[in-house]
């Protein structure tokens, strides 16, 4: 098996600095995410975690400073099908959508096809196999409204699969998911993660994910507070330093 | 039973009729999934402000009604994109502005002559010879637009973030969207009229929409629904001498009911 280059970096972000109005939201971000890596980025809510993440997807743009995707400069940047992104499912979605899992995932495939094409064979098994890895090939045509959280979950993680990315981006993942549904999530992304190759980042105000299978932590609380390996940081005192007195209340159940 | 299609008037109104019935869902499913079925309305009565314009300049009324539709149908969405007004407030501006417009045009062309009156509720009489092959040729052309950017418009109405996310071009796509609901509602008034198109391009969805099932069923049951209530409506509106408009939207909201209620029934 080939060795992943770790070293390499897919995501760069160089100084970035992001601001709404008066309001400093980030300030001076440095941050790589390497090839193969499973990045947690942590921090309290409204700690601009979210915008940061909304800044590579290039839903936002960054007051200061630069990102480069796969080396280019994100303004550049046309090949966004390497991109995969897990919205947060509660605010995302319509629940009454008239759509089967088949034909969530199906819209992965869409931007790869491209315009004026149709999906043929291939994408019609990109779709099956991309179902087959978060198993839910067997609901593919229930509709998706119909589903639990942590299923829908699953689904939206396909679609990502049949865009074929190289990246997955997620955000706030585990909320309003079930905690047997939150495990079997975290075996999902560690099998996405070291089977499929995949370099991940995750957003997440929940601190488990760096218990769980993160090969990184970045800590985000406007600043860049920490960006570490996750054995060093429930060590390093980052905890407080990022999430104040209270810190003790997120990790209760470890 | 078949002797109604010895009247020339009768056939163009069902071949006419039948072009807008198959195209109307395929605009008003993702107006209505995206929350935008309020816009059916707006631009139907722009669309009467330009009836106005083509009747008192002596204009193919359908040519000024598309026209002047197009125009606002962008303007609206560039107005909803600024973000300094909400897209509703939009909506309001361009439909009571566009309604007395149309209001001060009529007075010009001293009062309200029966011609624009057809328009606003609809009649098949309304419907020309010329009318026929402009709605059977637009009509085609917006079926075949929606069918080539028929994904990119399921994507961006399903999640429009994380179609735009992976390249999906929203914005040209919007636009596409907005233009082509535009073209649909001018070609649908000489039938079903200004009042009661938006009813055309919606209920039929929404009702399709009561079975909860795949989007390819839900726009075929939109499209049957939406077949079989102008045909009715035609037939039903001619024996009993009916307005066809009204007869179309009630027949319909009959489809509705009974949608509903089998979605009821069955638990869905």
């Amino acid at each position: 098996m080939q060795q992943i280059d770790h070293n390499r970096n897919i995501i760069e972000i160089d100084n970035v600095s992001f601001s709404y109005g008066n309001t400093i939201v980030l300030e001076d971000i440095n941050l790589n995410i390497h090839l193969g890596d499973f990045l947690a980025i942590v921090g309290p809510n409204g700690g601009g975690k979210t915008t940061l993440l909304k800044i590579v997807l290039g839903l936002l743009k960054p007051t200061k400073g630069t990102v480069r995707l796969f080396g280019t400069d994100i303004k550049q940047f046309k090949d966004w099908t390497k991109v995969g992104y897990v919205p947060q499912k509660v605010t995302n979605f319509d629940l009454n959508f008239p759509a089967t899992v088949r034909e969530v995932v199906a819209m992965g495939r869409f931007a790869k096809r491209g315009l004026f094409r149709f999906l043929n064979q291939i994408d019609d098994r990109i779709i099956s196999r991309s179902l087959e890895h978060v198993d839910m090939l067997e609901y593919q045509n229930r509709l998706i409204g119909s589903l639990s959280g942590g299923q829908q979950q699953r689904v939206f993680i396909a679609r990502a699969l049949a865009q074929e990315p190289s990246v997955i981006l997620l955000d706030e993942p585990t909320v309003g998911i079930d905690v047997k549904a939150q495990e079997d999530f975290y075996a999902l992304m560690k099998t996405l993660n070291e089977k499929l190759e995949l370099s991940l980042a995750m957003v997440s105000h929940d601190l488990d994910v760096v218990a769980h299978e993160a090969t990184e932590v970045a800590c985000i609380n406007r600043i860049l507070a920490c960006h570490v390996d996750p054995k060093e940081f429930f060590r390093g005192g980052f905890l407080e330093k990022v999430y104040g007195q209270n810190a003790k209340y997120l990790t209760h159940h470890h | 039973m078949l002797d109604i299609l010895n009247y020339s008037f009768i056939v163009r109104g069902l071949e006419a009729g039948l072009m807008i019935a198959l195209v109307a869902p395929l605009i008003g499913i993702f107006l209505v999934l995206r929350r935008y079925s309020l816009i059916a309305d707006t631009l139907a009565h722009v669309s009467l402000a330009g009836i106005a314009l083509g009747l008192i300049f002596n204009l193919n009324p359908i040519f000024s009604a598309m026209t002047l539709t197009v125009v606002s149908s962008v303007a609206i969405e560039r107005l909803r994109l600024t973000r300094k007004i909400y897209g509703e407030s939009a909506l309001a501006l361009f439909l009571s502005g566009s309604l007395a417009l149309a209001l001060i045009l009529i007075g010009l062309a001293h009062g309200f002559n029966v011609n624009l009156f057809n328009y606003l509720f609809g009649s098949i009489v309304t419907v020309r010879p010329s009318d026929v092959t402009n709605i059977l040729i637009f009509g085609l052309v917006v079926a075949l637009l929606i069918f080539l950017f028929f994904k990119e418009l399921i994507f961006i109405s399903f999640d429009e973030e994380a179609a735009r996310v992976s390249g999906i071009p929203s914005r040209m796509v919007n636009i596409i969207l907005i233009v082509l609901a535009a073209l649909t509602i001018s070609l649908a008034i000489p039938i079903v009229g200004v009042l009661l198109v938006s009813a055309l391009i919606v209920i039929p969805v929404v009702a399709a929409l009561q079975l909860r099932t795949s989007f390819i069923r839900t726009l075929i049951f939109a499209e049957v629904f939406s077949v079989l209530s102008v045909v009715s409506g035609v037939v039903i509106s001619y024996y009993l001498d009916l307005s066809s408009g009204g007869t179309i939207v009630i027949v319909t909201l009959l489809f509705f009911g009974l949608a509903w209620l089998f979605a009821k029934l069955t638990h869905r």
